[in-house]
Formats: structure tokens, sequence, C-alpha cells
């Protein structure tokens, strides 16, 4: 994510190019404003801008406390979710990782399977599939359930490359030091992992939780769905006003998320010393 | 719509589970066909979009760089279904009005697009710095450089992320069906509401569907990462 390249593509401007920058952004700007007034006019026009619109959300008690109902059903998906696709996601990267064929082929096969299909067939398996199995499922477990195992494959992915950056001479280590297999993925190897790849698990994570949204199509009340239904009883003049509240408090919701993660990665710094992306934790047990 | 009184038929007649999905191939055919037009007519338009957005955020021009940003990041943080709602129910409340299949390539490319350029960017960034020093001590400009320089090596780099961008773009066209589009988990929904007692059947049929677009992508990424290795 760093800027190296991107910033050095041209010299430093001279005055020359100074000042077509500032022409150019100048132009820009000019150009962004021409269109945000054409789309306020066009909004505007259609009466989208009306002050009484907007103020829904202050005038209607009921309206905040359906959304914020909505939220927490959102958030109780998302961590049940999240919870249990961490806890499928280590399994099958231990099974992929496996010595023994029986485990590692099934393994391979249900990661790519899933892998290749799209979270929402996933989920109308659980909640038409499972039911037509003779297991009744609810549409928050028919949701949890798309949700893990498809977040659960790839991020058994994410895990299987996390462990596979950590260099060799760890495991060798462990396995010199006595450990068994699944000792060492605990203990030498998983840990070292999990902080190098934490920026991945957490946009994986974040789309997680922007995956959730899908529970609309399957009939369970989260954000979104609860969102839906306020516009349908309060006309579809609300559609702009309570949609882009919604996308906001998603926008939030998700920032939120990854200023947590961010947060816990400087606490495990602080507690475990040097960053692992620079080098190996412990420099003298490691080759070079 | 003759599948749906087609599918009744069966219902009536108990067929075996197998047969709903046989017997209503040419529906499942037909959603598959919509959901491969979607998924071409949204990826050229989020390839498009985000090399666009791409240039933005490296280029030199300050509002260009802050208008990419915000869009990525806004877009980023959106579920693909809020985008969906917006472009479904509040663009007519303007008088912006297309077919379904319309409203669901517009709302493909807008999500894909930002993910496009963050393929693009991390590529753009992951070329070797020499090289762009060397092209400047050349004297090519910022166009130049990146025209003839950078992009042509990011475009070796990028070729894998951007597959799972487009490959995340064709399993995502299944939201449509939840926006009026009869593609093929539109499909599946309407034949397993038609067919009750073959509902197992026709997900796996809508899986196999799925299968066969994300294997043909797998495929033709890694004929062209070998063409480009091979130039290399």
């Amino acid at each position: 994510m760093n800027g190296g390249t991107s910033l050095m593509l041209a010299d430093p401007p001279g005055p020359r190019g100074r000042r077509r920058i500032l022409v150019g952004s100048v132009a820009a700007l000019v150009v962004f404003a021409g269109l945000v007034a054409l789309a306020l006019a066009r909004l505007a026009s259609k009466g989208q801008l009306d002050a009484e619109i907007w103020r829904v959300f202050l005038d209607e008690p009921e309206l905040r406390t359906l959304l914020w109902k909505g939220l927490l059903a959102t958030l109780r998906v998302a961590v049940t979710g999240m919870v249990l696709a961490v806890g499928l996601g280590l399994l099958l990267a231990l099974g992929r990782m496996s010595s023994r064929r029986v485990v590692r082929l099934p393994a391979t096969v249900a990661v790519e399977l899933l892998r290749s299909l799209p979270v929402l067939m996933l989920i109308l398996f659980a909640y038409l599939g499972l039911p037509a199995l003779g297991w009744q499922v609810s549409t928050f477990w028919a949701l949890v359930l798309g949700l893990t195992v498809y977040n659960g494959a790839v991020l058994s992915e994410i895990f299987r490359a996390g462990v596979g950056s950590i260099d060799r001479g760890q495991a060798e280590a462990a396995a010199a030091l006595g450990l068994r297999p699944l000792q060492a993925f605990r203990l030498v190897l998983l840990p070292q992992a999990v902080r190098r790849m934490s920026p991945t698990l957490v946009s994986q994570l974040v789309i997680l939780l922007k995956d959730t949204s899908l529970g609309f199509v399957i009939a369970y009340s989260e954000l979104l769905r609860s969102g839906r239904g306020a516009v349908e009883y309060l006309g579809s003049r609300y559609a702009l006003p309570v949609y882009t509240v919604l996308a906001l408090i998603y926008i939030v919701t998700n920032g939120l998320l990854s200023l947590l993660a961010r947060w816990l990665d400087r606490r495990q710094d602080r507690r475990l010393g040097a960053p692992a992306a620079i080098g190996p934790v412990d420099p003298p047990l490691t080759r070079g | 719509m003759t599948g749906a009184t087609r599918a009744d038929r069966w219902d009536r007649r108990e067929g075996l589970a197998i047969d709903a999905v046989l017997d209503n191939l040419d529906i499942f055919a037909e959603g598959l066909r919509r959901t491969v037009g979607l998924s071409l007519f949204a990826t050229v338009a989020a390839l498009v979009g985000g090399t666009l957005l791409a240039t933005m955020r490296v280029g030199p021009v300050p509002p260009l760089r802050w208008a990419g940003t915000v869009y990525v990041e806004v877009v980023r943080n959106t579920p693909l279904t809020v985008v969906f709602f917006f472009v479904v129910f509040v663009l007519p409340q303007v008088d912006i009005v297309f077919s379904y299949f319309t409203f669901a390539v517009v709302a493909l490319s807008i999500y894909h697009a930002a993910m496009v350029c963050e393929a693009v960017r991390s590529g753009i960034n992951g070329v070797d710095v020499g090289q762009v020093e060397a092209a400047r001590a050349l004297g090519l400009t910022f166009s130049q450089n990146l025209r003839l320089v950078v992009l042509p090596q990011a475009l070796r780099t990028v070729v894998q992320p951007l597959g799972s961008v487009i490959s995340a773009l064709i399993r995502n066209t299944s939201i449509a069906a939840a926006f009026g589009v009869q593609e093929l988990t539109g499909v599946v929904q309407r034949l397993t509401t038609a067919n009750p007692d073959a509902v197992i059947a026709i997900l796996l049929g809508g899986v196999v569907g799925y299968l066969i677009l994300t294997l043909t992508l797998a495929g033709g990424l890694a004929v062209t990462e070998r063409r480009l290795e091979r130039v290399r």
C-alpha cells in the first residue's frame, strides 16, 4: 500500500509543471463542482432535497428504533459468522496442510469448490436445501451458515498463505524441539502468521460484514431489510434519505472494524516488541 | 414464462428430482446466458472505470487524487446490495429509468471499478522504482512513463489480482437475482419454488452453472499468465 512507485512517476515539477498541475487542479475542481451542482439541481427539482423527507429521522422515533434493531441484527450475524468462519478456516487450513492424503484431498476440494461459488448460492443452499433434507433452520442460521462456509474457505487460504510465508526454519525448529505438527501450528507458526496476514484478514472480515446484507434476500430482518421496510412504509420518496443513512452506517461500522484491527495490531506490537513485518520475532533462533 | 408452467406440470407428475433439472435445461441455459451477459458488460465497464480511477489516484493532480480516494473508500465499505438499492430505487426517483438488466450492470460496474482500481494501483506500486527512474532519466513525461513503461509491466503482476476481481464480479452477479433479473440464481430460486421436491437437484444445477463460469475464467487466466510469462 505504499505510494513508492506512484510517487516517483514524474520528476518533481518545475515552474511550468507546477503551473500545469494548478491548471489541471482548477479544471478538475470546476468539472467536479459542475457535476455536483447538476446532480443537486436534478435532485432538488424532484423534491429529493426537501427538508421534510430528510427530517424523517428526527420526526419518526420508530424509524430510529427500527434501524437500530436492524444494525444489532446485522452485528449479531456478523460476529457469529466471523467466529465460526475463523474456526472453520483454521480447520480447513490445517486439513490442507496435513501430511495425510485422506485429510488433505477433501479439504482441498471443499476449499476450491466453496471459493468459486457465489455467497448468495451458499446462503440459498442453507435456506432452501437444508429444509429439503429435513433439517429446519431459521433465517438467522441460514445466513450465518452460508457466510461461514464461504468465508471459512477464503480465510483458510489466507491462513495457509500466512503460515507459508513463515521461515521454514521455524517449523523445523519446532519439530526438532519435539512439538507435534498441531502444536507447532498452534504455538509457533500461527502466532507469527497472524500478525503478517492481519490486513488481508481484516478486509475479508469487512467483506463478511458487508455480505450480511444478503440477509434481505431470505427475509432476515437485518439493517438493509429494515431500511427497505421503512421505505415501503413511508413511500418511495424516502428512498434517498433512508439508503444514504444505511450506507453511512455500513461505512462507519466497517471503518470501526478496520480501526479496531489497527489498534489490536499496535497493542500487540507494543507487547511483543518490533513489528513482525520487518523481520523474525526472535532473530537469534533463525538462520539468515 | 413457459418454464413455470412446465415446472408445474412436472410437479404434478412428481418426476424424478434430476428430471426437474434436465427438463428445465433451457431455462437454466437462459439464466446462465444472462449471468454471462451481466458479467461481460460489467467487467468491461469496471476495467475501464477502475483503470481511470487508478490513473487519477497515482497522478499528480491533487483534486483527481482526492476524488479517486474518496470514491474507492466509500464504495469499498458499502455492501454491493446497498449500491443496488441506490441504483434500482433512488435513480427512478429522479426519472432515470432503465431495464433491471441495465441497472444491474450499472451497480456491478460502480462497485467493481473500485476493486479494479485497487488491483491496478497495487500493480503499479509493484513495478520496480528503478524502471520509473530510468524512464524519467530518459525524459519521459508522466503519461508516457505510465503508458510505455509502468502499465505494461504492471499488467503482468496485475493479472492475478484482476482475475480475482473478475471472479468476484461473476459470483456477485447473483445479487441481481434479488433485483428483478432472471439470471442463474434467479432461475434457481424460481425453479425451487415451482419444484419443492427437487430443491437439492436444482440448487446443484445452479452450482454447476457457476462452476462452469469460474473454472473457465481460471483456465483463461492460467493461459494469459503463461503467455505474459513467455513474453518476458
